[in-house]
């Protein structure tokens, strides 16, 4: 049965959202569907959709990004979008030859009502020897944000191509939305381990590809139907992210059971035990992952990382001074928020402001949750917007501020400093390969959190001291 | 494959467009055919263009409400943008088309914001009017505007909220001037319906709304020129110079302020034909004023716009003031040209963008000697190729009906007679207002001229021609980097410019000599793969 969702609005008092922190659904979904092989995004709507969205993620990534649309015209629009549906499929196939069309639907398509299931069981019966597989993702935009639609995007896949059996020795990670830098990191972090994992998604070389000498269509890279297939059978899944797409959704009318994230649903279908644990950004939750992966692989912490981690509290120690006691407003997506939280409780930071655009009725819990030192003081704001972020600082002077590319106007402003992380991060070069997660990912934020705050006392200093 | 050989002239591209269409099933086949010309200035050809893109082929198109909101009205300043829908179509037309804008001191700035309703589940299936009736009261009450437009997404249209009764209830209720778009995604085949639905609401709701004083002897509206990147404020230096007002510009570095008085100029001078030209048609049809066609990208091209418009006002001196001008910029431009032609004379281009800009550009590099291949426009219709000649034979299809064409009639009261006499008598002249002859009679023998290029096209297309330089937006920039072909984005400028008039022009020499003259593409190939293999040798002792 459907039921409607009304949740505790901690945001603003206003109405409009002015300059929002928070992209739409279909977005999310693309950038999930890179990240099998061998798939390209079809976004079931205006063409619009896929423009703008192509536009967004290219600026970010820095890379070829082909989303396919099915080009809705007015026609379309009033007697279904049936035929543009069909064409769009074929098209793809002919010119793509794709392993899987991954499809998100608009609010276009879902206020019309579009039942692209059915559309697609039309196709085949038509086109009975089409090898090409089909993914469905639910994804308006006024239901939640794009986040959602990631996840959406990747349990929609796992739900499709899971195959249960007895459990084996591999494992599955949902990392959430991460960097291609800390996908890659978390390859490298398992192999270390003797671990065989399954990412879901793994978009690390699919959306950051090296120069190539012949052009490939759909980049290489991505995680094979084959081992989406093994998720069912997995020893266990390692979900990153507390909040994913379990909260509540502003006035989402919606069936809780169709959007559990990927790990759950093998949880409760294929007896796959799900780990979840936050993003792991700072000391204490990267030592939680490793604690994991220890357990999981039954293989000691190579001595690489127990040294990564000692150069880590070593620095801590070093730089504790120019930290402590700094008011920080961080803000970006809801899981994204309380990882990167609760890395700056951790150094001594104080969180002046944990802001969000999404609205899962999780966030002030979780963020308290993970920051011990912070809790009795913060200040959490879900389905918040950038304007209400600017006034709450206007007033509240933080020294420095932690998300993306968006916020920067507030930054300049305010003549403090801003450490880009997260997406999107399109005013600088290498936003796409942005290491936040383990032992260095942390250790790169650390220093750059460092020197911000140093590089600004050095500047407004009248002295300009250049040792210290 | 070495380069093909282009000094008796370009090759005919017909093995290509051959290959181009093998792909594509029949019918597709068929529709493509007749989007990609081999042109000949000689004789005309038909090309077929603004007809819908074909699903499922990637295209580099926007949508309507792109046009709408994101191009015409996104850079004018003093208008609150409210976007009525779900939060994504707000999001990504923020800011995200580096328009540029001077504001006074103490003036309105809202270009910076993106205003959404940010529509929820519960506003779909009960209706959004009244959170988007809230949101306009709370953005009047928070910055005081003197107007407000509403810009419809999908939804908007489908679930029957009526962006217009809203808009004349809150007018009422403010007082002060608000107006919606019916621009919602779907409505057209790209964006330029879009622009076509703006030009309409601005001329409806805004134009001749004041009739102020004049304020100079000579005084122009530019149309259709947007200030990416600062353009605007290069043309805006030299008209002050020259001695002629500019009322209103559509709409970089404008405001709905100046839209409303805009009737009161002399002329009208159109940059982008594509996005603004309705505007002008209808400004001449009400009001009387002339217009022209004009281009401020390239040296050459700026100091003929100039002179055109010296001789439209038949001032001695304006004109001898505009002479001077030429001589003093062109002297500058000259020594920058000289030193940079060298390096790049001979080297080949591509160009696949907007509705002018791809016509616009080839000025630029023909004063490089840099020669273009092939181009195409986005969103274009057939008079931004073929010429205005041939607006009577475009054949009216059902999305093009779709969008309202305002019935327009004469102003008695304000209709200029003395500039339409004067048009006529200039006319007996050989002076040519209303006059775009399009993209392809400017463009080489046997250049391929395609519509709505696609991802596919793109690619087999860097593989016929092996250009030096690719021109197009962000959305192909790393397609076509990744054959190892630099990009030059035409929509944000690479966060550079300004690349129009005379100081643009220079900018843009230089832009190039960094572009084609560097010897980083050389690197795509590593060395090792050119170089043999170490091979060793043993001896063996018997």
């Amino acid at each position: 049965m459907f039921e409607l969702n009304s949740v505790q609005k901690q945001k603003s008092t206003y109405k409009a959202t002015q300059n929002a922190c928070k992209l739409c659904s279909p977005l999310g979904a693309s950038v999930a569907y890179k990240g099998f092989e061998g798939c390209v995004p079809l976004i079931h709507g205006s063409q619009g959709c896929a423009t703008y969205i192509r536009r967004y993620l290219i600026s970010h990534y820095k890379e070829p990004i082909d989303i396919a649309s099915s080009n809705f015209t007015q026609d379309s629009t009033i007697f279904g979008g049936d035929e543009n549906f069909k064409a769009a499929v074929l098209n793809i196939i002919n010119s793509y030859k794709p392993q899987i069309v991954g499809i998100a639907s608009t609010c276009l398509s879902e206020t019309i009502g579009d039942d692209v299931n059915l559309f697609l069981h039309h196709f085949l019966e038509e086109y009975k020897d089409i090898s090409t597989e089909f993914v469905i993702a639910s994804t308006p935009s006024y239901q939640g944000s794009h986040i959602d639609g990631f996840h959406e995007a990747v349990s929609a896949v796992v739900k499709k191509f899971a195959l249960s059996g007895p459990s084996q020795d591999h494992i599955n990670l949902f990392t959430n939305f991460i960097s291609t830098e800390d996908i890659r990191l978390i390859k490298e972090i398992t192999a270390d381990f003797g671990l065989d994992s399954i990412l879901l998604p793994d978009y690390s070389e699919s959306l950051d590809n090296p120069v190539w000498d012949t052009y490939h269509r759909i980049p290489e890279g991505g995680t094979s139907i084959a081992n989406v297939e093994r998720s069912g059978s997995a020893k266990a899944s390692i979900e990153f992210g507390t909040i994913l797409n379990q909260g509540n959704l502003t006035g989402r009318v919606k069936n809780k059971k169709l959007s559990r994230t990927g790990g759950k649903y093998l949880q409760n279908e294929m007896d796959v035990p799900s780990i979840e644990m936050p993003i792991p950004i700072g000391i204490t939750q990267t030592d939680r992952f490793f604690e994991t992966l220890k357990e999981l692989s039954g293989n000691e912490i190579p001595e690489k990382y127990t040294k990564q981690r000692g150069r880590l509290i070593d620095s801590y120690v070093d730089a504790h001074k120019y930290t402590f006691g700094k008011r920080a407003v961080v803000y970006g997506e809801e899981d994204f928020v309380v990882a990167m939280a609760a890395f700056l409780d951790e150094i001594g930071i104080e969180l002046a402001l944990v802001a969000s655009g999404g609205e899962s009725g999780m966030l002030e819990e979780e963020v308290k949750k993970y920051c011990p030192e912070n809790k009795d003081k913060v200040v959490v704001k879900e389905g918040f917007d950038f304007e209400s972020i600017k006034e709450w600082s206007q007033e509240n002077k933080p020294d420095i501020l932690i998300g993306h590319s968006k916020g920067y106007y507030i930054a300049r402003e305010l003549g403090i400093p801003i450490i880009r992380v997260g997406f999107p991060v399109h005013d600088r070069i290498g936003g796409q390969r942005i290491k936040h997660l383990g032992y260095t990912g942390t250790q790169e934020l650390f220093d750059k959190v460092v020197n911000a705050l140093i590089e600004y006392k050095q500047t407004t200093s009248p002295v300009g001291y250049k040792y210290m | 494959m070495p380069k093909r050989d282009y000094t008796n002239g370009l090759p005919d591209p017909a093995e290509l467009k051959e290959e181009l269409l093998k792909k594509y099933p029949r019918k597709v086949a068929k529709k493509r055919a007749k989007s990609m010309v081999t042109n000949n200035p000689a004789e005309s050809k038909e090309i077929l263009a603004n007809v819908r893109t074909v699903p499922g082929i990637i295209t580099q198109r926007g949508c309507t409400y792109a046009g709408c909101k994101g191009v015409v009205l996104g850079p004018t300043r003093d208008i609150i943008n409210l976007v009525h829908g779900p939060i994504g179509c707000s999001f990504y037309a923020w800011l995200t088309r580096r328009n540029q804008t001077r504001a006074m001191e103490g003036d309105p700035n809202f270009i910076t914001y993106a205003f959404s309703t940010d529509m929820q589940d519960e506003n779909i299936v009960f209706g959004g009017e009244k959170k988007l009736k809230e949101a306009i009261r709370e953005a009047f009450e928070n910055f005081h505007p003197t107007s407000i437009g509403i810009f419809s997404t999908c939804p908007v249209g489908l679930i029957g909220d009526d962006v217009h009764s809203v808009a004349r209830d809150m007018k009422a209720e403010l007082g002060i001037n608000i107006f919606g778009f019916s621009c919602e995604g779907y409505r057209g085949v790209s964006q330029s319906a879009g622009h076509h639905i703006a030009n309409n609401g601005i001329f409806k709701h805004v134009v001749g709304n004041e009739d102020r004083e004049r304020t100079g002897k000579y005084q122009v509206n530019l149309l259709g020129e947007y200030n990416i990147g600062g353009d605007a404020f290069e043309i805006e230096a030299l008209f002050e110079e020259i001695g002629v007002t500019l009322i209103s510009t559509y709409s970089g570095n404008s405001t709905v302020e100046s839209f409303a008085y805009s009737h009161t100029a002399d002329l009208n001078m159109v940059m982008c034909h594509r996005s603004i030209n309705y505007i002008a048609e209808m400004m001449e049809e009400k009001y009387g004023i002339p217009w022209f066609k004009v281009n401020f990208i390239g040296a050459e091209s700026t100091a003929k716009s100039l002179r055109k418009m010296a001789e439209y006002f038949g001032d001695s001196e304006m004109i001898a003031k505009v002479e001077e001008v030429i001589a003093r910029e062109m002297l500058k431009v000259k020594a920058v040209a000289e030193a940079v032609k060298p390096k790049v004379e001979g080297k080949l281009a591509m160009m696949f963008v907007g509705g002018s800009r791809a016509h616009h550009y080839q000025d630029l590099f023909r004063e490089l000697g840099v020669k273009t291949v092939s181009a195409g426009y986005e969103f274009a219709h057939r008079d931004d190729y073929e010429g205005r000649e041939v607006i009577p034979s475009i054949k009216i299809d059902a999305d093009t009906r779709n969008i309202e064409d305002l019935v327009v009639t004469k102003d008695d009261t304000r209709y200029r007679e003395d500039l339409a006499e004067k048009k006529a008598k200039l006319e007996e002249s050989g002076y040519e207002f209303k006059d775009y002859k399009g993209m392809m009679p400017d463009m080489q023998k046997n250049a391929l001229v395609i519509d709505d290029v696609n991802h596919w096209e793109t690619e087999k297309l860097i593989e016929f021609y092996k250009p030096d330089i690719f021109c197009a937006g962000i959305k192909e920039k790393y397609v076509v980097q990744k054959y190892g072909v630099p990009l030059k984005q035409l929509h944000s400028y690479d966060y550079g410019g300004p690349y129009a008039a005379f100081g643009g022009a220079i900018n843009f020499y230089k832009e190039m000599e960094r572009m084609l003259a560097t010897d980083v593409w050389k690197l795509v190939d590593a060395p090792w793969k050119h170089e043999p293999e170490i091979v060793g040798c043993v001896t063996v002792d018997a």
